[in-house]
């Protein structure tokens, strides 16, 4: 493609100003088809949607006229009885109806197909396209003899319009009409289709005048090899910061420390600005389900309504290819199995209509997708019968088998509840290998179902795969980075604590982390490198794989980065452990450890122990009591206040010296962004020590937004049952506990966010 | 590989315990002195490490012991011959670099059923070369290194 472009400056310039025009034409004219599909869609739930049909219609004419121009006969024959077709719609001289909806998507198909036959090899190829305008023209001819009166008035049409239009043109001054309108009321019997035409193409000028060049003035199609090529820049470029950067350290002479450090804001901006090219809303892939699932509703005798909740949010396009098949794959499913017939679910009190809710949104930093039915959800049951029946698990074990771990039995592979195997699912690829793909690109996937009520699945994925915050370890003699996503938390022992610490079972090291047994791998044993004898300090990454958590053992922890993720190259694509290379700041290349990979290569946790995990999960959450991890603070002189670790994003240290004010309140510069700070002694009214140069700080966040908590001292981190006392009625607290023999309040972060939250916006905003 | 009679072909020479190989020159990159390497663990032990090239990160394969030949002595460090391939650039690692070297498709041969192990598959034939043979190598071959199966 690009060479196409190029060969335009020299030689050959008629020829490559076609290659130009047809390019253009393949854009549009997909594109134009992909807007069809949608609206055709929505248009069969809302018939009366003037202007839905009136965007096919002028979708196709476009697509007519530009075949046609441009010597395409074959595209140009479909997409005229298409065109015809959606004009008798367009006129309401006939009702859209499933067969036309069919055909019309069919014809969409079909066009689809020659136009990819003419990018691929420039010809429409030896598609023979009969059966489709056989099709629609059986359409058209079923409506010809109810409305053959009309074509009396045929010869009189033209000039017919002419009035309509002018007194439609009069009405638009009056009410507010659409200009499309214009095309809309004119009478067009088949045979002045020409004629009508011309007037549609008059209104698709004042349209595109009217809305195109506010767009297009503002936006310019960019070819993808071009974005990923400074993607690859951008990347380099960061790299050599970094490499600057670590100059930087030895430098004394403060006019190029200055300018290194401008540099590497620069770098960062221009990172995100590139970064920012590649984002693409989600919307882009679901616009192509609704036209999936109303097929597939159609072919199952199913009706399903097809709700979409941020549609706008953006992820990385790389990232958009990869969730493409996956989520496909999850709407079949959901559609297939999880939605009942319409009878069955009147008879349980639900509306016939299933509904299939799509929903995204961005959450520190990682995009949520959830899909969601509220069909019958899943049979638990049935999944515990075939599981034995599969042999996956014994009679025994099946029998007890927690409904989370049921859940996770669908993840399998080769498992199928499918009663039969249908045209739609249940062709040997499943859930696993939506579980699979998700996971390859650092994702979670999340299956929760109620029965009777629906299944949601709900999937995480990280917004970008190109450049990643890592942290470096060293082990063996080499240093690798561990994705921050797998990160969470680092165990340090160091003399004694090495040896007790570190406890075997059978042979196998664990390591009590609060309570419970964390197996423990060495990642120099894993990966073969050569052992360290006898250790004075042992570091432990504790990395979560999935639903398991690890600790890792590394001979050394370095520091977090932000690295550049290259892939490697195919020649050793077989390895787990790894996840790409990238280039450290002395321009030595540093494996980026997979942590899944690692995981299954050392079979960190049997299925046994797996499941004995689990079944402590799971009786956690039938019970009363919730164990949560507990951060403990001491607050003025006596105060003692826990927050949840859950909100917990960092602990931070800040000099007084650094806190400023705005508007009335203390902020500070945190990672680019400006971060309230709230002293809990003051919000809570707690007697306060005045705090010293350095202030503690909990880094909380919520929705992409940043909240430093002030507190005297951190005191420690524990995680047990408590049994809440939420008489206290007290502002910012959920009650209080008894933690680690005392009683301590519990602080309700997203109270004091709320309240911190709404001040500060007023502030800036201001 | 033979091109069409008469068209001599141009080979990158280089040096591999004494025995002289080369690879035709228009799939060669570049020829780049010794380069840090970063090993990878579990991979093929042909994989001899990945280098930094200017930013790209390109497979290191130790053609020694691609060819089952020797181990390279401790103190020696091995020149970077990088070829392209259809999947990126990959570096082949040798001893030294000889010159290119023009040689006449008539003087191909293909090697002798004599030749034994890996090596046979790997070496598309030998020219005879004014007092020496010149080992054309097969990268096609070479880079199937899922079939050497040894692992560090």
């Amino acid at each position: 493609m690009v060479q196409v472009a190029r060969s335009g400056t020299d030689g050959h310039d008629g020829m490559s100003e076609m290659d130009e025009i047809v390019k253009e034409f393949l854009v549009e004219s997909n594109e134009g088809l992909d807007q069809l599909d949608r609206d055709l869609v929505a248009l069969e739930k809302d018939p009366e949607e003037k202007d839905l049909l009136a965007s096919i219609f002028r979708a196709i004419h476009t697509v007519k006229g530009t075949s046609g121009v441009l010597g395409f006969p074959k595209i140009e024959s479909v997409a005229h009885v298409g065109e015809s077709l959606l004009s008798r719609l367009r006129d309401g001289k006939m009702r859209l109806d499933p067969q036309i909806t069919s055909g019309l998507l069919a014809m969409g198909d079909v066009l689809r197909e020659l136009l990819g036959n003419i990018d691929a090899l420039g010809v429409e190829g030896d598609r023979n396209v009969e059966p489709v305008v056989t099709r629609l023209s059986a359409l058209l001819e079923r409506t010809d003899s109810s409305k053959a009166a009309d074509a009396a008035t045929a010869d009189t049409a033209p000039e017919a319009r002419k009035k309509t239009t002018k007194r439609v043109a009069k009405k638009r001054s009056k009410a507010a009409v659409e200009p499309l309108s214009v095309a809309e009321a004119s009478p067009a019997p088949a045979s002045t289709l020409a004629a009508d035409e011309a007037a549609q193409s008059g209104a698709n000028l004042e349209t595109s005048e009217a809305r195109g060049p506010a767009v297009s003035a503002n936006n310019i199609r960019v070819d993808v090899g071009l974005l990923d090529k400074m993607m690859n820049l951008v990347g380099e470029l960061v790299l050599a910061r970094n490499q600057i950067l670590q100059y930087t350290g030895s430098q004394q002479d403060s006019g190029f420390v200055s300018a290194a450090q401008r540099l590497n804001l620069i770098t960062t901006e221009l990172q995100e600005s590139v970064m920012k090219t590649r984002m693409q809303p989600i919307g882009n892939i679901w616009n192509k389900l609704p036209r999936l699932v109303r097929d597939l509703a159609l072919s199952c005798g199913k009706q399903v309504r097809v709700e979409m909740d941020g549609a706008e949010t953006e992820l990385d396009k790389t990232i958009i290819e990869a969730i493409k098949d996956p989520l496909t794959h999850i709407v079949r499913n959901a559609v297939d199995h999880g939605l009942e017939m319409p009878e069955e679910r009147r008879s349980t009190g639900k509306e016939a209509e299933g509904r299939l809710l799509l929903r995204a949104y961005h959450e520190g930093g990682q995009v949520n997708i959830e899909i969601s039915d509220d069909g019958k959800g899943v049979d638990l049951e049935a999944v515990r019968e075939k599981a034995r029946q599969r042999g996956l698990v014994s009679a025994e074990q099946a029998a007890r088998m927690s409904e989370r771990e049921l859940l996770n039995v669908l993840f399998l592979p080769g498992f199928s509840t499918a009663k039969q195997v249908t045209n739609i699912s249940g062709r040997g690829v499943g859930m696993d290998v939506v579980k699979t793909n998700i996971e390859k690109i650092g994702g979670t996937v999340d299956l929760q179902s109620v029965e009777g009520k629906g299944t949601a699945l709900k999937i995480k994925i990280p917004l970008t795969l190109a450049i990643i915050p890592a942290l470096i370890a060293t082990s063996g003699g080499e240093r690798f980075a561990i994705p921050q996503v797998s990160l969470l938390e680092l165990v340090r022992l160091e003399g004694d604590g090495v040896g007790k610490g570190i406890e075997y079972i059978h042979g196998a090291p664990v390591y009590r982390l609060r309570g419970s047994l964390l197996p423990l791998v060495s990642l120099n044993g894993v990966l073969g490198l050569d052992r360290k004898k006898q250790q004075e300090i042992a570091n432990i990454v504790v990395l979560q794989a999935d639903d398991r958590t690890f600790g890792l053992i590394v001979d050394e922890i370095n520091d977090t980065e932000e690295i550049v993720v290259k892939p490697l190259s195919n020649l050793l694509k077989g390895l787990l452990c790894f996840a790409g290379a990238t280039i450290m700041g002395d321009g030595t290349v540093a494996l980026i450890l997979d942590v899944m990979g690692l995981a299954q290569q050392a079979s960190v946790v049997t299925e046994l122990r797996d499941r004995a995990v689990k079944q402590m999960h799971a009786r956690n959450e039938d019970g009363r009591m919730e164990s949560e991890a507990w951060l403990l603070t001491r607050v003025g002189e006596e105060g003692r206040i826990a927050v949840p670790l859950s909100n917990v994003n960092r602990l931070e240290e800040f000099k007084l010296s650094s806190v400023e004010h705005s508007g009335g309140l203390e902020v500070v510069q945190y990672r680019g962004q400006i971060m309230p700070l709230v002293r809990l002694s003051q919000l809570l009214n707690l007697p306060g020590t005045d705090a010293g140069e350095v202030l503690p700080v909990i880094v909380t966040s919520q929705q992409g937004r940043s909240l430093g908590l002030v507190v005297d001292k951190i005191e420690d981190v524990t995680e047990q049952q408590i049994a809440v006392n939420r008489s206290n009625d007290r502002m910012y607290l959920q009650g209080s506990a008894v933690l680690q023999q005392r009683v301590t309040d519990l602080l309700d972060v997203h109270a004091v966010m709320a309240s911190v939250c709404t001040e500060f916006k007023e502030v800036v905003n201001a | 590989m033979p091109e069409e009679p008469g068209m001599a072909q141009q080979f990158c020479t280089f040096y591999l315990d004494k025995l002289f190989f080369g690879v035709e020159v228009e799939k060669v990159q570049e020829v780049i002195r010794y380069h840090a390497m970063t090993r990878v663990p579990r991979a093929p032990e042909v994989v001899g490490g990945l280098i930094n090239l200017r930013g790209q990160i390109v497979t290191a394969i130790d053609l020694r012991k691609r060819l089952e030949m020797a181990e390279r002595a401790a103190d020696r460090q091995p020149m970077n011959v990088v070829v392209r391939t259809d999947d990126g650039a990959v570096s082949l690692l040798v001893d030294e670099i000889g010159d290119v070297v023009e040689v006449e498709p008539s003087s191909f041969e293909l090697p002798p059923e004599t030749l034994a192990g890996e090596t046979r598959k790997l070496i598309s034939g030998v020219y005879k070369l004014d007092g020496r043979l010149l080992h054309a190598v097969d990268l096609g071959a070479v880079l199937q290194i899922a079939e050497a199966r040894k692992v560090n």
